[in-house]
């Protein structure tokens, strides 16, 4: 049956998550007429997750409730071009998200910027280290657009949330008591540090002493109150210890819900459409420009919205399957290392280090997804890889999101998983015990890359993603050496005992790490290995933009990915606003 | 433990102020404001008391005796059976979990490396029939015909270590899956909130100390090394608020 065709619209929008919320603001308060097509539910605080039953670890932490469904999508999973890839059944390496917000609603809060010289990755590491220094199959590269281009947008971002935090490095000069190796920052974050717990402050107190400069992780779970640009209040955090995986019911962890939509909703330009999965983007018959696109309803109908631009604002893997199953761009080929779409897939390299303290109370449950105590020296290029034999590192310290006890309950090495000491060695370790982690980059490799499965498909017949992606030695290398500074600081707090946990090999979709999902739709200057352009325009169809999702990094560095996700929603609405409505084209 | 979506549709419905355009049953389009309305709520589904919902009579001792000694009584608190982790299992099987409701299940199942996660085709309500018919078809053949449940407590563990080391195998089953999964509920159930009929009088969050869903701890967060002085609350609030 034929799709039934719609009223056209100006600028139709893929998904309604931060890049979606943040486009549709930004393109909606310059008059144009704008529609979001959601694949998952509407989701509000006061229904969908208030402080009465919120926090329920079972729920939504164990059984998932707020995230993609697979049998609405999920993709197979190899670790090499060898293996057959099969269907991950049942998420747990990553979490996408799902419905209104997207994974705004659940992340943890860390509002990371990525350091300046991981935008010019490529040309920094050849020229202090030498071409040799980087192996031959890594094919990290430079972003298309520099810390300084990018400030602006940061800070428009962190303003948004309202982010809590401590300033490093004030338009160059070093601050004490923030990160010493942060780019520059045009202003102090928008709302001061949250308070620390007695774990970040033992870990800050041990990093001092080894020469080490711990600053409070920046953190979109608020320290007060605050009242964002758009005119939205968002609330002080509570540290109920509900972040990750969970909505937040105070109205105090930055999300779409909280910092966008009601400003958005109010905008009669504006129109979200949800539980409609958009199953292609047409494109006209010389396959230059979109046409708008293809949805389904929940009845199973079709329906065609036409409109001039098309923003692919899915989860950053989903961006990479939308341009795969509309035909834009080349396919990128593991076996050959032709293509672009689905080249350099990567992902986060995490490790940890467990910590168990004598006579020490915790109150672990006393927590934030993103406040703790961390050290920057060893991320990026802050440290001298010289004879290390790697590239690349992560920020480390301590970060305690939560002590729900279906999954945290640290207890000695050797303790027997259940029965009588199992018991005992639970009820004496939960108040003493916890962990350190380290947030390690993930460069991208030529076999490591995302494309169609031959076999598997979703309820629409459509083929599902394929992954192909293991740790790379420079990658394990890396994570043993951050560890091992980990550890030396765990040593230096006077535990009972420590366990480090570097990450090996290989890459296990059973063990859950981190859902930092970048690539597949890289941004760059070079349409021969880029799928857009600086201006997070498709290199092929010039009304197409993939605005910021993660997608478009060109490899993943040591940090969290969301604040440089929205930097780049709003660099790529202000391209719009002020360069592609004036002469609609390609703008690079 | 999804919520239907009556509650939104009333929501949708009654929100004046708000342009809800049908292109047809299931395509809505919101715009104008946010589509909330006071009432509406998605909330969780309580346990209700009563019998068995998906266990047999046999296989709800086995389970009650398995998980008293995976979480035994002792001067630390109840044990699984007490705290009721059997009834959580039981709910559990018989609800959306035991269906594998929302995961992927399309063919084909493959084997495939430990690496790329369950494939397995069975949700979680079959794997526990089959598991516990075979481990009493086990302990019928290795203990003169007893039942799991009528075992001592020691021989009871020598066989949950069997299956947790794979020495005791068992038919159409891999025994330390089997066990895995069944270690893993029997603690969902110990320590997730009492609505859901386990961690009986929060008897799991009593053990290690966690305070439930009190969602706010501005005035400790600086009271470094002072235990939390407040008892554990639930969803549903504490026993000792009921009239009984």
């Amino acid at each position: 049956m034929m799709a039934r065709k719609l009223p056209a619209k100006d600028v139709v929008i893929i998904g309604l998550g931060w890049t979606g919320s943040i486009l549709a603001y930004e393109l909606a308060s310059a008059g144009l007429d704008v529609i979001a097509i959601e694949r998952g539910p509407w989701r509000d605080t006061a229904t969908d997750f208030p402080p009465s039953y919120s926090p329920d670890e079972l729920r939504y932490a164990i059984r998932l409730d707020l995230f993609l469904r697979p049998e609405q999508d999920t993709l197979t999973i190899r670790n090499n071009l060898s293996q057959t890839a099969l269907p991950i059944r049942h998420f747990v390496s990553f979490l996408p998200g799902n419905g209104v917000g997207g994974a705004g609603v659940h992340w943890n809060g860390q509002t990371w910027r990525f350091l300046p010289t991981d935008f010019r990755l490529r040309s920094h590491l050849e020229q202090r280290y030498g071409k040799a220094a980087l192996p031959e199959d890594m094919t990290i590269q430079d972003w298309p657009v520099s810390y300084d281009e990018l400030e602006p947008y940061y800070d428009r971002f962190e303003k948004l949330c309202g982010t809590s935090g401590k300033a490093g490095n004030l338009r160059g000069e070093k601050q004490p008591g923030g990160n010493p190796f942060e780019g520059w920052r045009s202003s102090e974050y928008p709302t001061p540090p949250l308070k620390q717990t007695l774990g970040p402050t033992l870990f800050a107190e041990a990093a001092r002493k080894l020469g080490h400069s711990p600053f409070p992780q920046p953190a979109s779970n608020l320290s007060e109150a605050y009242t964002n640009p758009l005119g939205l209040r968002i609330g002080q955090c509570t540290y109920c210890g509900f972040c990750e995986r969970f909505g937040c019911g105070n109205y105090s962890k930055s999300s779409p819900q909280v910092c966008v939509l009601p400003a958005l909703m109010r905008l009669p330009n504006f129109s979200a459409q949800t539980e409609c999965e958009v199953t292609r983007i047409n494109l006209d018959s010389a396959g230059k420009r979109a046409t708008g696109v293809t949805y389904v309803d929940t009845s199973g109908e079709e329906w065609e919205q036409p409109a001039n631009i098309v923003l692919v604002c899915a989860y950053a893997l989903f961006n990479v399957r939308m341009l795969l199953l509309s035909g834009i761009g080349k396919p990128y080929d593991g076996q050959s290392g032709q293509g672009v779409v689905g080249r350099n897939y990567a992902y986060q390299t995490t490790s940890s280090v467990g910590v168990i303290l004598k006579d020490k109370i915790l109150n672990p449950f006393i927590a934030t997804g993103a406040h703790g105590m961390m050290i920057d020296d060893y991320n990026g290029d802050n440290f001298d890889h010289s004879g290390l034999g790697f590239v690349g590192g992560g920020y480390m310290g301590a970060g305690q999101t939560n002590a729900r006890p279906i999954q945290t309950r640290p207890v000695p090495r050797g303790t027997p998983k259940w029965g009588t000491q199992w018991k005992k060695a639970t009820a004496e370790t939960y108040q003493r015990g916890f962990s350190l982690s380290t947030h390690g980059s993930s460069y991208s490799y030529r076999d490591c890359y995302l494309d169609l499965d031959p076999t598997y498909k979703d309820r629409f017949g459509r083929p599902l993603m394929r992954m192909t992606f293991d740790f790379h030695e420079n990658e394990l290398k890396m994570s043993a050496y951050l560890t091992d500074r980990l550890a030396e600081i765990a040593r230096a707090m006077d535990p009972v005992e420590i366990t480090a946990n570097p990450r090996k090999g290989p890459y296990n979709v059973n063990i859950y790490q981190t859902t930092h999902n970048t690539g597949g739709t890289v941004m760059g200057a070079d349409p021969a290995t880029s799928v857009v352009n600086r201006f997070c325009q498709s290199w092929d169809v010039h009304n197409v933009f993939v605005p910021g999702g993660a997608s478009v990094f060109p490899q993943n560095h040591g940090y969290n990915p969301t604040n440089t996700v929205g930097a780049l929603a709003y660099w790529t609405a202000d391209a719009i606003r002020q360069r592609y409505l004036k002469n609609p084209g390609p703008l690079a | 433990m999804t919520a239907t979506s009556i509650s939104r549709r009333a929501l949708l419905a009654s929100a004046a102020s708000i342009v809800v355009t049908s292109v047809s049953a299931n395509a809505r389009i919101i715009t104008g404001a946010m589509p909330w309305s006071p009432s509406a709520a998605n909330p969780p589904r309580p346990w209700r008391p009563g019998p068995w919902q998906f266990f047999t009579a046999d296989e709800a001792a086995t389970v009650e005796a398995a998980v008293d000694r995976l979480i035994p009584p002792d001067e630390h608190g109840v044990g699984g059976k007490d705290a009721g982790c059997a009834v959580f299992i039981d709910r559990q099987l018989a609800g959306p979990y035991g269906r594998a409701e929302g995961l992927y299940m399309r063919p084909p199942f493959m084997a495939g490396a430990a690496t790329q996660g369950n494939q397995s085709p069975d949700a979680p309500a079959a794997l526990y029939r089959a598991g516990l018919r075979s481990l009493a078809d086990h302990v019928k053949a290795n203990f003169g015909g007893a039942s799991f449940a009528a075992l001592s407590p020691q021989d009871q563990d020598a066989v949950l270590s069997g299956l947790e080391k794979g020495s005791i195998e068992l038919k159409n089953i891999n025994s330390a899956d089997f066990f895995n999964l069944l270690l893993q509920n029997a603690q969902e159930g110990y320590f997730a909130d009492p609505i859901y009929g386990g961690n009986r009088d929060m008897a799991g969050w009593k053990l290690v100390g966690f305070p439930g869903t009190r969602y706010d701890y501005r005035d400790w967060v600086e009271r470094h090394n002072e235990p939390y002085p407040l008892p554990p609350v639930a969803i549903t609030g504490r026993a000792d608020w009921t009239v009984r």
